[in-house]
């Protein structure tokens, strides 16, 4: 049988050291996964090795670690493949989470940081008025668009790679968002309008995701957290027009009518309205002006490079039959209904190989994840639009 | 070759530069750029956020007008928020028929249509696999010695790595070290080459935004980087234009020069700095070109240190 290298991470707080590497060889099948190989190690060389596990079959979240730098569960990884794409193609390095503090060599104080943020998102049902005598009857679409959020195990591998809470600790994070769509998105709740003016309204909340898809890759499976914060900001926006303190809304609402006048964008436009709202006063409204203020010496020094000239500034870019565009806004945006395909729920029609741009399956197939059947599994799913 | 090219909206606004610089670099690398003057803005996710659908079909038509360019091979992007934005639309429009064809409803007035299966590259991409870095490195003739580059990847064009086409045989995750290497450049290796540069949440949250900025740009500086390379004109913006504010709120001196793509290959293939607009950069290239003899010169790293932003 082949022998694996493992550099595992080893930190014992109450030693007063520091953390420190560790190899450990193992004699092991290539199919066995990387938490077969910590165990091994751990019942043959060194009972100290501290890694929290349980079911060993993907499904109890227990074993979240990052593997070669990237997160993701121990039970999960085939030693052969963590070989494979270690940096070296020999050694498998393994090491705690990250964003959370480590309470012992890969255990990381899931409490602190993953759970309380869970918490913060009321994660249970909130039905409006008296229960029905029997169950609740919902439509089936409905329950199948939050398969996505309910297939999360809270194993914490996207909180661990969150570059926003890297910077902010004080972000929700995208585990506690997507469980928040959960609710949101469900039916029976009674409670989803509040739901989002708290989501929208607290500075490290729903806006603070930069789209960096680091989460999306990190799940082991397919719930895409990244993809429900866009679900919420679109419900948040779309059907409840909350203005929110931190921009969110009036960015997305600029952005969206400056590509309809012009069929670009127009940055110097956008920013001041994303502060004082979506017209061409906008900019004269006291948040846009502070915010100007704020950004004066980066402004000057665009303008003095001949970065941006303040005739281009004022006037901004046009594309060629930008009226076009007039027509295919309105045509969907007044539609009764928001059509919206989601990949993990409608599976692709057929494996006809791609352009080489991109492939069949992403973050919203969920290669690894369960698909729910649906009824209308070729039919795009449809929400609600009052707009 | 002749490319149907899709050159995004921030690289004829805040970020002129690069557009100019790929329109200098294109006929050294014998690519013809045949504008898409009538596609519009990609989303970059925002419309998406909206809208899906609506993002969905403005690609789509983007796509549609880029297969009725005569003679082109595919379509190409020099914006990874473009090529990330339009993959993820691509891959709903190609999985499911019938929602193509409600997109290409919508587009029917217009006499466009979308047909599955578009080749969309990123010039990153493009160079790698359509032209080869063998063929590069025969055309260099300033090779970058002595320049330590940080390559700055962002999100867009890495992740999720199916979407966006990572494989064994295309690691298009180390495409940008393999060019800085083609180009005769050293790559320096630092925490934040793959990370967000925060720009997407600039008017949401500035502090963490630019905090994100700051930190890469730091790593880098310790690093010993004379310059950052990025492939997105908006990871540009936040580490570039907004540097000044990045070192306000990440609370250190940094004026690190940040290039962009066709800059750096301009560079290598002798052009002059002045015709690839590097004096359009809020933080000066100092580090990086002397501007009295135009030769690529990595300056003492405590002299580049102490090149300040101003």
């Amino acid at each position: 049988m082949p022998d694996y290298t493992l550099r595992l991470r080893r930190y014992s707080p109450e030693t007063g050291a520091s953390a420190y590497w560790e190899e450990f060889q193992v004699e092991m099948d290539g199919h066995r996964s990387v938490l077969d190989g910590i165990l091994k190690a751990k019942d043959d060389q060194d009972g100290s090795i501290g890694i929290r596990c349980s079911c060993r079959a993907a499904i109890c979240g227990s074993c979240g670690v990052r593997i070669n730098g990237r997160p993701g569960l121990a039970c999960h990884m085939h030693l052969e493949e963590a070989q494979s794409r270690s940096a070296d193609g020999a050694v498998i390095t393994v090491e705690p989470m990250g964003n959370m503090p480590v309470i012992r060599d890969l255990i990381t104080d899931m409490d602190a940081v993953h759970w309380k943020k869970i918490r913060r998102v009321t994660p249970w049902l909130l039905p409006e008025g008296p229960p029905p005598e029997r169950e609740y009857i919902v439509p089936k679409e409905s329950m199948v668009d939050v398969t996505q959020s309910m297939a999360c195990i809270q194993c914490g591998a996207c909180v661990s790679d969150c570059l926003s809470m890297e910077v902010d600790p004080d972000f929700i994070g995208p585990a506690a968002l997507a469980k928040a769509y959960r609710f949101v998105g469900d039916p029976r709740d009674g409670r989803q309008r509040q739901r989002l003016e708290d989501l929208t309204e607290d500075p490290h909340g729903i806006y603070d995701c930069t789209h960096c898809f680091n989460c999306i890759e990190a799940c082991p499976k397919g719930v895409a957290p990244m993809s429900q914060i866009m679900r919420l900001r679109r419900i948040a926006g779309a059907d409840h027009h909350l203005n929110d303190r931190n921009n969110g809304h009036r960015h997305e609402q600029a952005f969206v009518s400056l590509v309809k006048q012009s069929g670009l964008l127009h940055e110097a436009e956008l920013l001041p309205r994303s502060y004082g709202g979506d017209s061409w006063f906008g900019k004269f409204a006291p948040k846009a002006g502070l915010e100007l203020v704020d950004s004066l010496p980066v402004i000057l020094r665009a303008v003095m490079r001949r970065k941006v000239t303040p005739a281009g500034a004022l006037v901004g870019h046009k594309i060629d039959g930008h009226q076009e565009l007039h027509r295919i806004f309105d045509t969907i945006e007044n539609r009764d209904e928001r059509f919206e395909l989601n990949l993990y729920i409608v599976q692709p029609d057929e494996e006809a190989p791609q352009g080489d741009g991109a492939s069949a399956d992403g973050d919203d197939s969920a290669s690894g994840g369960a698909v729910q059947g649906s009824p209308s599994s070729s039919s795009p799913e449809r929400s609600p639009n009052p707009s | 070759m002749k490319v149907a090219y899709w050159p995004g909206c921030v690289s004829r606004g805040f970020t002129p530069e690069l557009h100019g610089s790929m329109a200098k670099v294109a006929p050294l690398l014998d690519i013809e750029l045949v504008e898409l003057d009538r596609a519009s803005c990609c989303g970059a996710g925002v419309i998406a956020e909206h809208n899906q659908e609506l993002a969905d079909t403005l690609n789509a038509r983007t796509f549609a007008l880029a297969q009725q360019v005569e003679g082109a091979e595919l379509m190409m992007n020099i914006c990874s928020t473009c090529q990330g934005a339009q993959s993820e639309c691509q891959q709903r429009l190609d999985a499911n028929a019938e929602y193509r064809d409600m997109v290409n409803e919508t587009l029917a007035p217009d006499g466009l249509a979308y047909e599955k299966g578009i080749t969309n590259k990123h010039l990153l991409w493009l160079m790698v696999e359509e032209i080869g870095l063998d063929v590069i490195a025969s055309k260099v003739t300033r090779p970058l010695t002595d320049l330590r580059v940080g390559p700055f990847y962002g999100c867009y064009i890495v992740r999720p790595t199916d979407r966006v086409g990572i494989t064994r045989e295309h690691p298009r995750d180390s495409y940008l070290d393999q060019l800085i290497e083609a180009l005769g450049g050293t790559v320096v290796d630092y925490a934040g080459s793959h990370k967000c540069c925060g720009f997407p949440i600039i008017t949401m949250n500035k502090e963490a935004s630019l905090k994100q900025a700051a930190r890469h740009l730091g790593d880098a500086i310790d690093n010993d980087a004379d310059c950052l390379v990025t492939p997105c004109p908006l990871c540009h913006l936040n580490l570039d234009l907004q540097q000044p504010l990045a070192a306000r709120y990440g609370g250190r001196d940094l004026g690190l020069p940040v290039l962009h793509l066709p800059q750096l290959i301009g560079l290598a293939f002798g052009l002059d700095p002045k015709e690839l607009g590097f004096s359009k950069h809020v933080v000066k290239p100092t580090s990086v070109i002397d501007w009295s003899t135009s030769v690529v010169a990595a300056v003492g790293h405590d002299d580049a240190a102490a090149v300040s932003t101003t």
